[in-house]
């Protein structure tokens, strides 16, 4: 083996640069310059293209260099994700040519989704357009944070410093919403090559910054998620000889020699006992990137799609979750089709359980609320339901398993990321070993008969916020529309089941846990079950979503919300009084915290609205997914 | 030593991941061996994949114009590498004579009888479900659009204006029967990048591929339509260092590409390599 020295050029990450933005504001034309001014085109390339352009009675066309495709060529529209090398004097690149037309969404989104940076192209002359901002909503959802803006054709402004600043604020003010900030933005006239390779000098003297290809020689490589907690996706496991090697990638986190792994969904857990490479150096650990393989102390039961982590940083585990999604299908994405989601190396069928909002990529607005349906193009947040559970993060904690494709018959029609999970530390969840006995009458033939869903709508806040109010008048409302409900509250628990139960911190974890399970059982029999507890910690409230979740039966965590002030002065069982005097100890929003929920399924104010109004707010969120076309899913 | 993630060591852990997701998606899969460099390391990946074993069977198709140094070196890799050697043939064209070297058809044609049509004969008798093939996105401009999961339609068609989208390594792998897949685990690879990976991890390959007597070849095809270039490059490292200089493109000494303004991309999307 030779020496890394001998390597004229070892270690060198080329930079993957997707380039995007509004049809005809000069992608193609930026490359193909881009290609010729640093010396990168083949001999012949650039003659080659000037001989069809003079056959074609044209003016010589830069974008030709890239369009190699007849097709596109007829069409002057670049269909397809062209890739193509090249190298400034410091390090090479790779540029990803994504089309700027509507219709080809998916292709951009091929060409964006593994970039590691982007340059996102403005004409001048133009402005801001659609895709302009479209297409930067996408780059936010891929992942995409290394952003340059390039404003394009300046030559046909002149050059005019007020236009290009006029550009800057508007697009700056419109990245920002996306949590987008550009490392810069450069005045550019690509045709003409101005810019790129050379300062504008002369034609531009307000401009002080870099030309774009020193821009582009500042940016940093990404950096593998090694310092991420571990994620290890099992691609399948071998046999080919005496080894039994479990393959696959870590996704996030370094993997070691003597790790204790728990593979989910089973939770199965064994140690590293080797890490398995051909042919090279022998290491005993293995960081995000690295295909491996690896052999385990003990022969638990491993297969595709199972995700490694340690104990002390499992991951989500459920079978709902909510997403941002961007839809490609022809079809749109709905409510009572099948799905497939695939997910690292897992791969499961789901349903879309809710379209929660579509949002308008270009104003970030609410285009619509509840819905059915996703069509093409649009982007929105959804509630998706899988028939099995999914291990995942949320995407800001792991993007590579907080990130997922959605299958529609065969086909990649969708992509999306996790926001809004709940995780719970699985080292300090209860075993459940109990034998689960499975009678004939199963939850959807009790389902089927019911006419709607089993769920459990946990309503939590502090004392006074409203929760009982709020409980007894749903219940009522669902009663009167046939509907089995059934509230559970401290007056129905505490006097009973949970009798033996004070209010020390234990205890109160106990009566929570206490709580959950018997909704779990109550919703699997078929019944809407209202909890009003005032369930202070988010511990235990992620506890009871996981318990309730286990059992395939929805949980809606819906907030009661008002101001500590305004529950003190409703008061009405004089507890806050009797806190405040001190007869009552550990009372929550005095002496004890209230920990507001992240992301509940809703959030109702009780000081801002009347209770009819908050009731009817909160129909309206459960009476679709109660309703949710139960014949077409069997759970 | 502590891990340093060079260049080589990412795009080999994403060959792995994809010659690995192939593996487990289709049953009756094969690689596509040209017996050229690309295939030389693409046998090396299915090594690293499956931690020394070549678990899927291997298909050269022999237009019988292959430079003969070819076929020795394949019989030799095949025997010690354990490999399970297909090899597929247009028998009734080249009975008829009707090719290229024979002066009865052009060089495209040819191509397509004896490479497209050998293939296609041998996916059908296999009833393979995907096969590997060796391409890489620099190599020329309708390969730069490639997708590491590229479906062939019933007539081996390529519908490059309608192809999958790709993101997230999530690769299409469902299909219908009579179509199959293309998987292009070196597609994000360079030609300097081969080279750099054959030096590195002592890859062998043809001897036609360093100079004698000034002269090496630089891709390898069929002997009638296949020119050696000049060169002085004797070993792996002297071909990296003479690639970085060159701005000559890779296939320019193969003359069936040159046929006509769009020959290559016409073979590509009837089924070609």
């Amino acid at each position: 083996m030779s020496t890394p020295e001998a390597k004229s050029n070892p270690g060198a990450h080329a930079l993957r640069i997707v380039i995007v933005g509004h049809v005809d504001h000069g992608k193609s034309t930026l490359v193909g310059r881009l290609l010729h001014d640093t010396g990168s085109l083949p001999d012949g390339k650039f003659e080659q293209i000037q001989v069809v352009c003079r056959r074609r009675g044209m003016p010589f066309e830069w974008a030709f260099l890239l369009d190699a495709l007849q097709a596109e060529r007829d069409q002057n529209i670049t269909i397809d994700v062209s890739q193509i090398w090249f190298r400034s004097a410091t390090r090479s690149y790779v540029i990803i040519d994504a089309p700027g037309h509507k219709e080809f969404l998916k292709n951009m989104v091929t060409g964006a989704a593994d970039a590691d940076a982007a340059l996102l192209l403005i004409a001048a002359n133009e402005g801001v357009q659609e895709q302009s901002k479209r297409h930067a909503y996408l780059l936010s959802m891929l992942g995409v944070s290394q952003v340059i803006v390039l404003i394009n054709k300046m030559d046909l402004v002149d050059y005019s410093e007020s236009v290009y600043l006029r550009i800057e604020a508007d697009y700056r003010e419109f990245l920002a919403k996306l949590g987008i900030q550009p490392l810069r933005f450069i005045p550019i006239a690509a045709r003409d090559g101005m810019n790129l390779t050379e300062p504008l000098n002369d034609v531009a003297k307000w401009y002080s910054g870099p030309t774009l290809l020193r821009a582009l020689d500042e940016l940093t490589p990404p950096d593998p998620e090694a310092e991420g907690p571990l994620r290890f996706a099992v691609q399948d496991v071998y046999r080919f000889d005496e080894r039994r090697i479990v393959a696959g990638r870590i996704e996030s986190g370094t993997i070691r020699v003597g790790d204790d792994i728990v593979f989910s969904p089973n939770n199965k857990t064994s140690s590293v006992a080797s890490i398995e490479r051909w042919n090279a150096p022998v290491r005993d650990s293995a960081s995000a990137g690295e295909s491996i393989g690896i052999m385990l102390t003990e022969q638990i039961f491993v297969e595709r799609g199972h995700i490694g982590s340690l104990d002390t940083q499992t991951p989500i585990e459920t079978n709902r979750f909510r997403a941002r999604i961007f839809w490609m299908g022809t079809r749109p994405l709905s409510t009572g089709r099948r799905y497939t989601v695939k997910l690292l190396t897992q791969e499961v069928e789901c349903q879309l359980v809710s379209v929660d909002r579509v949002i308008d990529a270009t104003s970030l607005d609410t285009v619509s609320g509840l819905r059915l349906s996703v069509a093409r193009n649009e982007v929105a947040e959804v509630t998706i339901q899988s028939r099995s559970s999914l291990v995942m993060d949320n995407h800001d904690k792991v993007a590579a398993s907080g990130r997922f494709v959605i299958v529609d018959d065969q086909n990649v029609a969708g992509g999306g990321i996790i926001f809004g999970g709940h995780y719970v530390n699985r080292g300090r969840v209860r075993s459940t070993n109990i034998f689960w006995s499975e009678g004939t009458i199963d939850h959807q033939t009790r389902v089927e008969r019911n006419g709607h869903r089993g769920m459990v709508v946990w309503l939590t806040g502090l004392p006074g916020s409203g929760k009982s109010t709020l409980a007894r008048a749903l219940e009522t409302n669902l009663f009167n529309r046939h509907m089995q409900a059934y509230v559970l509250d401290g007056d129905n628990i505490r006097h009973g089941l949970n009798s033996n139960l004070g209010f020390s911190a234990e205890d109160r974890v106990e009566n929570i846990r206490r709580v959950a399970e018997v909704a779990k059982l109550m919703a699997d029999s078929g019944l809407i079950v209202i909890t009003s507890f005032i369930s202070p910690y988010r511990l235990d409230r992620a506890r009871a979503r996981e318990v309730i979740l286990s059992a395939d039966v929805e949980f809606i965590e819906a907030y009661v919300a008002a101001p500590l002030h305004v529950c003190e002065q409703r008061d009405p069982k004089k507890l806050y009084k009797r806190a405040r005097a001190g007869e009552i100890k550990n009372f929550t929003g005095i002496d004890d915290p209230y920990e507001v929920p992240e992301n509940p399924e809703i959030t109702i104010h009780t000081d801002r609205e009347s209770v009819k109004e908050c009731l009817e707010r909160l129909l309206d969120f459960l009476i679709p997914r109660l309703q949710l076309d139960v014949a077409e899913y069997e759970i | 030593m502590e891990f340093s993630n060079t260049h080589l060591d990412a795009l080999e852990n994403q060959s792995i991941y994809i010659l690995r997701e192939a593996y487990r998606k289709f049953k009756r899969l094969a690689m596509l061996w040209s017996v050229g460099k690309d295939s030389s390391v693409m046998l090396w990946l299915l090594r690293k994949a499956f931690f020394g074993h070549v678990p899927i069977p291997c298909v050269h198709v022999d237009t019988s114009y292959k430079l003969p140094e070819m076929i020795a070196f394949r019989d030799r890799l095949a025997k010690e590498w354990g490999i399970n050697l297909i090899v597929g043939q247009n028998r009734a064209v080249l009975d008829r004579g009707e090719t290229f070297p024979n002066g009865r058809i052009t060089r495209v044609e040819c191509c397509s009888f004896l490479k497209r049509d050998a293939l296609q004969a041998i996916i059908e008798e296999k009833d393979y479900e995907a096969v590997i093939v060796g391409i890489r996105r620099d190599e020329e401009g309708t390969r730069a659009k490639e997708r590491y999961f590229s479906p062939r339609d019933k007539n081996f068609e390529w519908n490059f204006k309608d192809q999958p989208p790709e993101l997230w390594d999530q690769f299409k792998t469902d299909f219908d029967p009579g179509t199959h897949i293309r998987v292009h685990p070196l597609l994000h690879w360079t030609e300097v990048n081969v080279w750099e990976y054959i030096d590195r991890e002592n890859i062998p390959v043809v001897d036609l591929y360093f100079s004698k007597h000034g002269m090496r070849y630089r891709s390898l095809g069929c002997a009638p339509c296949t020119k050696p270039v000049q060169s002085r490059a004797r070993t792996v490292p002297e071909i990296i260092a003479e690639l970085r200089n060159t701005k000559t493109g890779e296939r320019s000494t193969r003359a069936q590409d040159q046929e006509a303004e769009d020959a290559f991309e016409r073979l590509r999307a009837s089924g070609y390599m």
